[in-house]
């Protein structure tokens, strides 16, 4: 049950980032997401992401930012372990079930849903 | 005679009204809807970690489902009206992250579905893996430079 909580703040506390910027300087929210995952894997590189997972778990996986951590991971774990290919195979194998997962369920749900006719 | 008011004038004034309790009120929405996502997010965790799946598959399986989530909410046309109350709340987290490919793509079925469904799926989640993954790599080059030197 803390763990529901604690990832209920953590979460809140992330988007409230977000709406901050997008209140404050009129960032587009497509560029809020832009710079979420890019910062998450600057943070990821240096392993300064990893605590805030170990704390607030889903809270900080679940925003993008915890994509942009999954990246960053991902290819510091492929280069460890293939070296230079892993530059180029180790981000993407990480985050495949996300991107594939995004791609298929948005392709079906795209296909079999009608758009809300806009009043 | 009617006092004439410029375009930066006006302007001037919108700023002035737009912020304030607008800024509090979205912020309390972001945190609110956030929250509760990443929440769902973390129940469906605890619920794969109690069948014994390891650290890695329980993160790859709560992405999946937290992206169907948000594209089935968005088909049924529910995450649209989550993102108006909550902004960044719902734009954030990776369900926001499939909404963003489902409803371009809904809405531009009409254009055929190689050009229209299939081109703009990616028209928000297109530059968002672009600079992901782009920026891994050069976050892997840098380290990898770096494992050589040290």
């Amino acid at each position: 049950m803390i763990d529901i909580l604690k990832a209920f703040l953590l979460g809140g506390c992330i988007c409230i980032i977000g709406q901050l910027l997008i209140d404050l300087t009129k960032i587009t929210p497509a560029r809020i997401m832009v710079i979420f995952v890019v910062s998450g894997v600057v943070l990821g590189i240096f392993g300064l992401y990893q605590p805030l997972i170990e704390w607030g778990g889903a809270g900080a996986t679940v925003p993008l930012v915890g994509f942009g951590n999954t990246l960053a991971k991902g290819v510091i774990k492929e280069v460890d372990k293939v070296g230079l290919l892993g530059i180029f195979t180790g981000g993407v194998k990480a985050a495949a079930a996300g991107i594939t997962a995004a791609v298929t369920f948005g392709y079906i749900m795209a296909i079999i849903s009608k758009p809300k006719i806009k009043s | 005679m009617k006092k004439q008011i410029s375009k930066h004038e006006y302007q001037k004034m919108v700023d002035k009204k737009a912020p304030g309790s607008h800024i509090v009120r979205n912020l309390f929405a972001a945190f609110i809807t956030g929250g509760a996502i990443c929440s769902v997010g973390q129940i469906v965790m605890l619920v794969f970690k109690n069948f014994g799946a390891d650290k890695e598959t329980v993160a790859s399986v709560t992405s999946i489902i937290m992206v169907f989530i948000g594209a089935f909410l968005t088909g049924i046309n529910i995450y649209d009206e989550i993102g108006k109350f909550g902004g960044a709340g719902a734009s954030i987290p990776i369900t926001g992250f499939s909404n963003s490919i489902v409803s371009p793509a809904m809405e531009f079925k009409k254009e055929g579905y190689v050009m229209g469904v299939g081109a703009k799926m990616f028209l928000i989640a297109g530059p968002v893996l672009v600079y992901g993954i782009f920026s891994s790599v050069v976050a892997g080059l840098l380290y990898f430079i770096w494992k050589q030197v040290m």
